[in-house]
């Protein structure tokens, strides 16, 4: 258990090349983040985020109204191309925080999007049941291995439809690996591929590394080279009708700031 | 006995609440008809994807009706005529899937049918067989949701029926499988065929339960519905389209049936 948890930090750093960051870490940082005008930020604020940002912008929601007391803080989380959509539809959000840049271009080109930044990347890893039952392994020699070596037999493996950023960053992995014909499921979110590894019902699904952290013990993942092909990099945006622009601002900010960016490498995001 | 097929001028206080029922179940779809961008629906529709799907759904949706009928008529019979102990609790149970939200559902098959499920595991350990992902998941995932559909409206049927038919038949010396046959049967088929139609109508519709089961591949389990949702993420012009066709279909299969089966036993019941 210890040394399969190793394998996956030892794995995790290699991908990202970051030194160690831990929970404990983002729990110490930033007492306060720098809160000019907190007279101005009150009211509501509805922040709409990608599915895998709930534990983060749920984080930085509590951060931002102990900040400002008069603040309440509102997500919608759920698969970025529904909250995309939404958006267009006339739902009223006052930021948007998408999982990959298409999404976020939809909403640009419906001049609702003001100044779309991009704060976090998130490559793709292989996760496995955490009793690994067909035994995948890293081969020998170190280094970071291509798709194929692991995944050297047949397995039911689970990935997201095309259709959502997770999907589309699946996609292009397979492509690179020449496996395009592999999955035997295309799931509607990137959650549901992590649910169907940790109940065991598949041998391996496409998660990204945030998913990998959240799940914790449940499951084991690999790193694989075809990864640095389909890195999603997520931005976010102040929203061109938002109904408190002046707290959209602080959030956005807040996402940005050092502050910001710490608690996102604590859950598994890599930096922009 | 004979009701009047005229029927009688409606009570306004019945009219206006129906009227908003109308509007509130018409309107929707006719907000669908008039999004459908009907200029490209020819290419749209001709696609093999949407094909295959549609024809996935008309199927596993018939065959997760044969399997409600097989099961659930008995089993309607069981709960409305017998007097076995504990039917209260044995109709809380069997209609648990009606208020379960249809994802739970598909978790808790899996926890039964899947590959380190209670039943499935020996499955796959004794005869390499896997469920999910399967056709055979999808037709398994609509009959766990739709069956109770079903066996309610059996039950009721079969409680709205006049018992003295069958008592008339048993004094007549028929046996209880004759009767059931002969004469229960006959009576309450206009409630098993109304159950049946929605029994379909639920399993054509069903996401839930079938998008966690038996998963989304083109070909083996992407039905029309989960084809739906996943063309929204993208293009929500397709999926309106999409959307379109599964009304049509089975708009017209349930008119098809309504002529051939309810058409015939407008007679009263009792």
């Amino acid at each position: 258990m210890t040394a399969r948890v190793a394998v996956l930090a030892a794995l995790l750093l290699a991908l990202t090349g970051c030194s160690g960051s831990s929970a404990a870490d983002s729990d110490a940082a930033s007492p306060s983040s720098a809160a000019q005008n907190s007279d101005e930020i009150a009211g509501t604020l509805t922040v709409f985020g990608a599915a895998s940002l709930t534990d983060v912008f749920t984080e930085l929601g509590d951060q931002l109204m102990a900040d400002h007391p008069g603040l309440d803080v509102q997500f919608n989380f759920a698969g970025s191309s529904a909250l995309a959509t939404q958006i267009t539809q006339g739902a009223p959000a006052d930021v948007f925080a998408s999982a990959d840049e298409v999404q976020m271009a939809k909403v640009a080109d419906a001049d609702l999007a003001e100044n779309p930044e991009v704060f976090a990347t998130n490559p793709l890893m292989l996760a496995v049941p955490v009793d690994n039952p067909l035994g995948i392994h890293l081969p020998e020699g170190g280094g970071i291995p291509s798709f194929a070596e692991i995944l050297d037999h047949d397995v039911t493996m689970a990935v997201c439809a095309p259709e959502v950023p997770c999907g589309a960053a699946a996609a292009k992995v397979l492509d690179a690996a020449g496996m395009s014909a592999y999955p035997d499921t295309y799931e509607d979110d990137v959650r549901a591929v992590l649910t169907k590894v940790e109940l065991g019902e598949v041998d391996a699904g496409l998660v990204y590394v945030s998913d990998v952290h959240a799940a914790g013990d449940e499951i084991l993942a690999f790193g694989f080279s075809e990864s640095s092909q389909a890195i999603n990099r997520y931005p976010i945006s102040v929203l061109a009708d938002s109904p408190n622009p002046a707290a959209a601002r602080a959030f956005v900010d807040l996402v940005l700031s050092d502050d910001g960016q710490q608690i996102l490498r604590g859950a598994g995001f890599l930096e922009p | 006995m004979t009701r009047p097929r005229e029927g009688t001028a409606i009570p306004a206080p019945l009219l206006i609440p129906a009227a908003i029922g109308v509007a509130f179940l018409v309107l929707p779809v006719v907000g669908l008809l008039v999004r459908t961008p009907r200029a490209d629906l020819g290419p749209l529709l001709a696609a093999p994807a949407v094909g295959e799907a549609l024809r996935l759904s008309v199927v596993s949706a018939s065959l997760a009706t044969l399997l409600s009928l097989l099961m659930g008529v008995p089993l309607a019979w069981v709960l409305a005529r017998s007097r076995i102990r504990g039917r209260a609790l044995l109709r809380a149970l069997v209609t648990v899937p009606l208020v379960l939200p249809p994802v739970v559902g598909g978790v808790a098959l899996f926890l039964v049918l899947g590959r380190q499920g209670l039943i499935g595991r020996w499955l796959f350990e004794q005869f390499d067989v896997t469920i999910p992902f399967t056709t055979a998941a999808v037709v398994i995932a609509e009959t766990f949701v739709a069956m109770p559909f079903l066996v309610i409206s059996v039950e009721g049927a079969l409680r709205a029926a006049d018992a003295r038919f069958e008592d008339a038949a048993a004094t007549l010396g028929a046996g209880r499988w004759t009767t059931f046959r002969r004469v229960t049967l006959p009576l309450v088929a206009p409630g098993i065929a109304a159950g049946a139609v929605l029994c379909w109508a639920r399993a054509l519709g069903e996401f839930g339960a079938t998008i966690t089961f038996a998963g989304n591949y083109p070909g083996t389990t992407q039905t029309m519905p989960l084809a739906v949702y996943l063309a929204l993420q993208d293009d929500p012009e397709a999926a309106i389209a999409l959307s379109l066709v599964l009304l049509v279909v089975s708009l017209a299969t349930l008119l098809l049936l309504r002529d051939r089966w309810l058409g015939r036993t407008t007679a009263p019941v009792a």
